[in-house]
């Protein structure tokens, strides 16, 4: 099948990479620009280790040809930190309360926590387990991810992040 | 993990979309959420050498009001279901059920159209389309057709839907205010397919349930239209005989398949227990 | 002259982030930026796709592979195949159990999706359509899955290769499809105490096969640099060193010129410890073709293919008094290793640790014997933080002990409590075998019931039982109480190896010039934080701030030998090289000092960060002036620079404990349940960073969940594999996972340098039994006395059904 050039904004920044339609937005991401915060996880479109951001949406992205997001606006985990490198609300969240250990599925977990934040800029607990029923982890429990992003939606909102009385 | 190869195509009008399935090899499949076709894809199930997506068409999006019905575009995805204020208000059932479709992630790209269109058993919106009662608009080169739910679904994968038509949008008669509404859903975890669920429609005049329209959520070959077990609940205050019965009625059309959700004989018993549940949810709704 | 008041030892012992806090993860900074090092991510020139054609066969000849069309697709530079491999002798492995596997199948294949042909492409999208296009023809032969059956006269024989063997690598073989039988214990004892028993009971109590799935999948870029003979192995391996010198003996390559590198690792859990044809196909195609070989496997193939776990089936026995005195243990095991014994268990062990399966109770005579047998199932058993077999023996002993309870009419925490080893019985010896180093079981017991206020709970249950059979609820509650006792830390040399290699593990640390330094070790973190806890250890110990430590894990250039991670061993064993190793740099920085200060080294106290003279606290130099002086001036007679090595033979495992309780609520009608709360009492010894601790519970209990409450791999009586996608596998997500209380205490293992135990495996140990017991416990009031798993909501509704609860 010819490759055809397949543009897209991704991190704010034009790009492009010649590939055949069937080409996967994992893929895309992955191997023809170098991004490879976004992981691949299973092959049935339920683990989410591979969500970014599309059009202000989350995205599987193992379940997206890139010729569908031809044009399109996409946000990965390598645009979350700051320019001086500071780590973002849910970064430093993820870090202090412990919310990952092998970091596999992180990248994934912190962009669809960050499209939930703005769905919901205060979610409860129970808000914040059906906003990440997307994204498997099996190394923390999700209890430490739950408190990561509880700590920056309280950061985000100028809040002091107060942790629930067990 | 890898899909076969295809061409891919991305018409910007209906037109050109039923053109393109006119023109194409007969094994040319249309794009919508594409969540149910893309996994089916990977696992090389599905091999279509062209692929229509029919994301670019502006006509198959939007919600509306047309006389005593909902139009709802076949693009409008689950995510813009629960967020939709018109259909919060006039079909609320539309919102619960969506919010029990698979993930977050899923819910902004899976489409209602793609969800009631090509007759998977264990999708959620045939069985609600049913309750409804709602009708599917189908256009092909021959021009447009309706199609009621109830009427649409053939056999698994089989539908009354003709090679070269598409499924543009979804008719909803306005439930009456003050409806009972309920979508009852037993799965093993979020993003499950159901091991059983019940869509459940009625109204109620006087303390008693006047109407009332069930569908099952995979527990056959298709979706099922549980009349019997409607019929069981109208005309009574649903005491405990009649769920009883009505969750009877509802296990006896069930022909689910036995799998990792469990045996034939329990997902069957358990279309009778989400009926019950479903009932008696709709029915304290009708009364408030 | 210096105004500011001078740091008191606790602010500087805060500072060190040493033992005991809760210090942020060094990892965290790349990983929460999408910049962590896995091996996937790595692409180098010219590299080539490696993928597999697998068998749709569970037990079939091969009679033709038909390469062809998969060789002329564009891209496609070879297809290997047995036949290719026999060529380099490779077409076979020795595996880590003392059996042989198949890399590519010869002649026939064993199980579904065993592995057949290995494409290699420029790409994987070409690898994969190559590997769709190799035709292979079957003659199909019958199956066996059922491993009660594999030992039948007539069964079919699967292993024709050692059809003749009498003997396998651990004994006498009793039939072809037999592996090994492993006994331990006193029978003649065992058997007299349970004839004059009182009381017995006696149960099959069946831990399903399931598959530890960690998020990334088994991985290898391969590399092999033709002119100068050096073959570098990236790749998911939680024992590097141990693949580099498997590698060097199966492929006849000279150990220095074997580079193996594990740069991140997403997630082990035991998946990650043996070899897999995978890396050997990878490994061979590089070699031919002088480039870079990547092999990724996908979901599928991992959940089908490599190391699945558990699958044993224990006969369990327990005799005991009127009075709830337990007198004797008898147990026996069947074990299903599938195809090939490739279980990843110290050699001499076949059915690994299972002769902990007194678990925490005072037995005084026991017996256990273990049968292995072959199956057409994917080979392994070793995995999913199960200590080598000690989860499903722990799922055993404290399964049977609540069915002795429950016959006894005793409360089952009572009964355990009866039957605790006690405290000054420590060190324990086992009637199997054991020294069990410390333990406090009254007391962790007794948090437990105070934190849960349990006997209320009972009070509870009681009532709601009675509310069921009144017809005013159809909802029952289970308490899940489960004690287990574990062991890690495998181990010392006299009992324990790997393929030869003593299980020791390393340190070496180098302290720098300006007094920051670097640390190795033989371990390899896959999400356990090892960069972040190694630096603890070494800073409490030599009182250099941890983040100053770099800590590198998983090159075999640099790293010192070590046996990896997996089986909680690396706080144990590399924990203690670690100290030790410290301490060796302790020492000489004493010297040092007392040099400096001209005093002898006995007139010096260590405080925190420095060596100062006793009475004279003002006379100090802190580990960062020593270490300038190490380079700058050391003593006369002294080597310059402070450096040290541990090589670190443990002289006994350890023997980590918990007390677990769970309250479950559970609809009868549809079988659903709602863990209402989880208590998980935890004690590891020395708690080195509480905040990882935490987390390692939390993982572990949310493995032990799904496998208790749904996660099965089955096999149909063709030998087909269900359930190996994530459309049936068992992983909850966050709306499903129960909420974890963690609590602890501590009672160190006495002979560990920092009192240390390891804690990783223990979650997974005690949490499976813990919600088994709270299932089989809500319906014990209607005459149940074994429901086994998984408790999906099925199997739960069909218990109910069965009891005649749905009447």
């Amino acid at each position: 099948m010819p490759l055809t050039d397949v543009s897209m904004t991704i991190n704010g920044k034009a790009m492009s990479a010649a590939v055949e339609p069937r080409t996967l937005l994992i893929h895309y991401l992955r191997e023809n620009l170098g991004l490879t915060g976004a992981h691949i996880g299973c092959d049935t479109s339920h683990c989410g280790a591979c969500t970014v951001d599309v059009d202000g949406r989350s995205v599987k992205s193992c379940t997206m040809f890139a010729v569908q997001a031809a044009g399109a606006s996409v946000l990965t985990i390598e645009a979350t930190a700051g320019a001086d490198g500071k780590l973002s609300a849910l970064q430093e969240g993820f870090r202090e309360m412990h919310g990952l250990q092998c970091g596999y599925c992180t990248p994934g977990m912190i962009m669809r926590a960050h499209r939930l934040l703005q769905e919901n800029p205060n979610p409860t607990e129970s808000e914040i387990r059906i906003g990440i029923s997307g994204n498997l982890c099996r190394c923390t429990g999700y209890q430490n991810i739950v408190r990561a992003i509880q700590y920056a939606a309280a950061k985000m909102a100028g809040l002091e992040f107060k942790e629930a009385a067990e | 993990m890898i899909p076969g190869s295809f061409e891919y195509h991305r018409p910007a009008s209906l037109s050109e979309a039923i053109a393109l399935l006119g023109e194409l090899d007969s094994d040319a499949r249309l794009i919508a959420g594409g969540h149910s076709l893309i996994p089916m894809m990977k696992l090389r199930l599905a091999v279509p050498s062209h692929l229509i997506d029919l994301a670019g068409v502006a006509e198959l999006k939007g919600v509306r009001l047309d006389g005593g019905e909902l139009v709802i575009g076949a693009m409008t995805t689950q995510h813009e279901i629960i967020a939709n204020d018109l259909l919060a208000q006039r079909a609320p059932i539309l919102r619960e059920t969506a919010e029990l479709i698979a993930d977050p992630q899923v819910r902004y790209l899976g489409t209602i159209g793609g969800n009631v269109a090509n007759g998977d058993p264990g999708n959620d919106m045939p069985g609600l389309m049913m309750a409804l009662g709602a009708s599917y608009v189908l256009h092909g080169a021959g021009g447009e057709r309706r199609v009621a739910a109830r009427d649409y679904y053939l056999a698994t994968y089989e539908t009354a839907a003709e090679p070269g038509e598409v499924l543009a949008s979804i008719r909803v008669p306005i439930p009456p205010p003050g409806h009972g509404w309920a979508y009852e859903k037993l799965k093993r975890k979020v993003g499950d397919y159901a091991t059983a669920a019940a869509a459940v429609i009625l109204t109620v005049s006087e303390g008693k349930i006047a109407t009332c329209a069930i569908g099952l959520t995979n527990v056959g070959g298709t979706a099922l239209f549980a009349s019997d077990a409607a019929a069981a609940a109208v005309g009574t205050a649903l005491d405990k005989p009649v769920l009883t019965r009505a969750a009877q009625a509802a296990t006896d059309i069930a022909q689910p398949a036995a799998d990792g959700r469990g045996s034939a004989e329990y997902r069957a018993k358990m279309a009778g227990v989400m009926t019950a549940r479903a009932l008696t949810r709709a029915f304290a709704r009708a009364r408030s | 002259m210096n105004d500011a008041p001078s740091p008191t030892s606790l602010e500087r012992a805060e500072k060190l982030q040493g033992m005991g806090c809760k210090r942020k993860r060094v990892e965290d900074v790349r990983f929460t930026q999408g910049k962590g090092n896995y091996i996937d991510d790595i692409k180098l020139p010219g590299m080539l796709h490696g993928d597999f054609h697998r068998s749709s066969h569970a037990h079939a000849r091969i009679v033709k592979i038909d390469t062809s069309k998969a060789k002329a697709v564009p891209g496609v530079v070879a297809v290997l195949t047995a036949e290719d491999l026999k060529g380099v002798n490779l077409a076979w492995m020795p595996t880590l159990a003392g059996d042989v596997q198949m890399v590519l199948a010869d002649g026939k294949v064993l199980f579904q999706n065993q592995e057949i042909a290995f494409v290699v492409a420029t790409d994987r999208y070409i690898a994969a359509d190559a590997a769709d296009l190799v035709e292979v023809e079957y003659e199909a032969l019958p199956v066996v899955v059922d491993p009660f059956k594999s030992m039948d006269e007539d069964a079919p024989i699967l292993r024709e290769d050692i059809k003749g063997k009498k003997d396998g690598a651990h004994g006498p073989r009793n039939h072809p499809n037999h592996i090994f039988n492993w006994q331990v214990g006193d029978k003649e004892l065992t058997d007299a105490a349970f004839v004059k028993a009182e009381v017995k009971t006696k149960d099959l109590l069946s831990y399903q096969r399931v598959h530890p799935c960690p998020l990334e999948t088994c991985q290898c870029v391969v590399s092999f640099n033709k002119i100068t003979g050096d073959l570098t192995i990236y790749g998911t391996f939680q024992a590097p060193h141990v693949i580099r010198t498997v590698v060097a003996l199966i492929a006849s390559l000279p150990e220095q010129k074997i580079h193996v590198v594990s740069p991140d690792i997403g997630g082990g859990f035991g998946n990650k410890v043996g070899a897999y044809p995978g890396y050997i196909c990878a490994a061979v195609a590089s070699i031919v073709t002088g480039l870079p070989v990547k092999w990724v496997e996908d979901r599928i193939e991992n959940l089908s293919t490599t190391s699945f776990a558990r699958d044993y089936h224990m006969t369990t026995e327990i005799a005991a008094t009127r009075e709830g005195r337990v007198t004797a243990l008898r147990v026996h095991i069947l074990a299903d290793h599938g195809a090939f014994d490739a279980c990843a268990d110290p050699s001499k062990w076949p059915a690994g640790f299972a002769n902990i399966i007194t678990g925490s109770y005072d037995f005084p005579v026991a017996h256990l014997a273990v049968d292995g047998v072959y199956t057409n199932k994917a080979p392994g058993g070793v995995a999913y933080r199960c200590s080598f077999r000690v989860t499903e023996v722990a799922y055993a002993i404290e399964r049977a002990m609540d069915i002795m309870a429950q016959k006894l009419g005793l409360d089952p925490v009572d009964f355990r409590v009866k039957n605790f080893i006690k405290r000054e019985q420590f060190p324990y010896n086992s009637a199997l075998g054991w020294e069990y180093d410390s333990g406090d079981y009254h007391t962790a017991m007794q948090k437990a019931i105070d934190a849960t206020d349990y006997r209320s709970l009972r009070e509870e249950q009681k009532a709601k039982q009675e509310a069921f059979r009144r017809g005013e609820t159809r909802e029952l509650m289970g308490i899940g109480v489960s004690f287990f006792t574990e062991i890690v830390g495998a181990g010392p040399s006299k009992n324990c190896d790997i393929l030869g290699i003593a299980m020791f593990d390393s340190c070496e640390i180098r302290i720098h010039p300006t007094g920051k330094g670097i640390a190795r070790m033989g371990t390899k973190s896959q999400g356990q934080g090892h960069e972040t806890t190694w630096a603890q250890i070494i800073a409490t110990e030599i009182g250099i701030p941890a983040d100053d430590i770099m800590v590198e894990e998983g090159n075999t250039d640099t790293a010192p030998y070590g046996l990896g991670t997996y089986g909680s061993r690396s706080t144990p064993v590399a924990g203690a090289a670690i100290a030790m190793a410290a301490r060796k740099i302790k020492a000489k920085a004493q010297m040092i000092a007392a040099y400096q200060l001209e005093v002898h080294e006995d007139d010096l106290e260590f405080d925190v960060d420095r060596f100062r003279v006793k009475g004279n606290p003002d006379a100090f130099k802190t580990m960062s002036q020593i270490a300038w002086t190490a380079y700058n001036k050391p003593p006369p007679g002294m080597e310059p620079g402070l450096e040290a090595v541990s090589y670190y033979d443990p002289p006994n495992m350890t023997y980590p404990f918990g007390a677990y309780i769970c309250v479950m609520d559970i609809d009868v009608d549809t079988g659903v349940h709602k863990v209402r709360r989880f208590y998980a009492l935890d004690d590891c010894g020395t708690r080195i960073n509480p905040m990882i601790i935490e987390g390692q519970v939390h993982g572990g209990c949310t493995e032990g969940y799904a496998i208790a409450m749904g996660q099965e791999i089955v096999y149909d009586e063709d030998g087909n594999v269900k359930g190996a996608s994530f459309m049936d596998y068992f992983l909850p997500t966050a709306v499903e996972t129960p909420h974890w209380e963690t609590d602890y205490t501590v009672t160190p293992s006495p002979h560990h340098p920092i009192g240390a135990k390891g804690v990783g495996e223990s979650p997974n140990v005690g949490s499976v039994p813990c919600f088994a017991n709270a299932v089989n416990d809500a319906f014990k009031f209607a005459g149940s006395t074994h429901i086994p798993m998984p408790h999906d909501a099925y199997r739960i509704w069909q218990a109910a059904e069965d009891l005649g609860l749905h009447a």
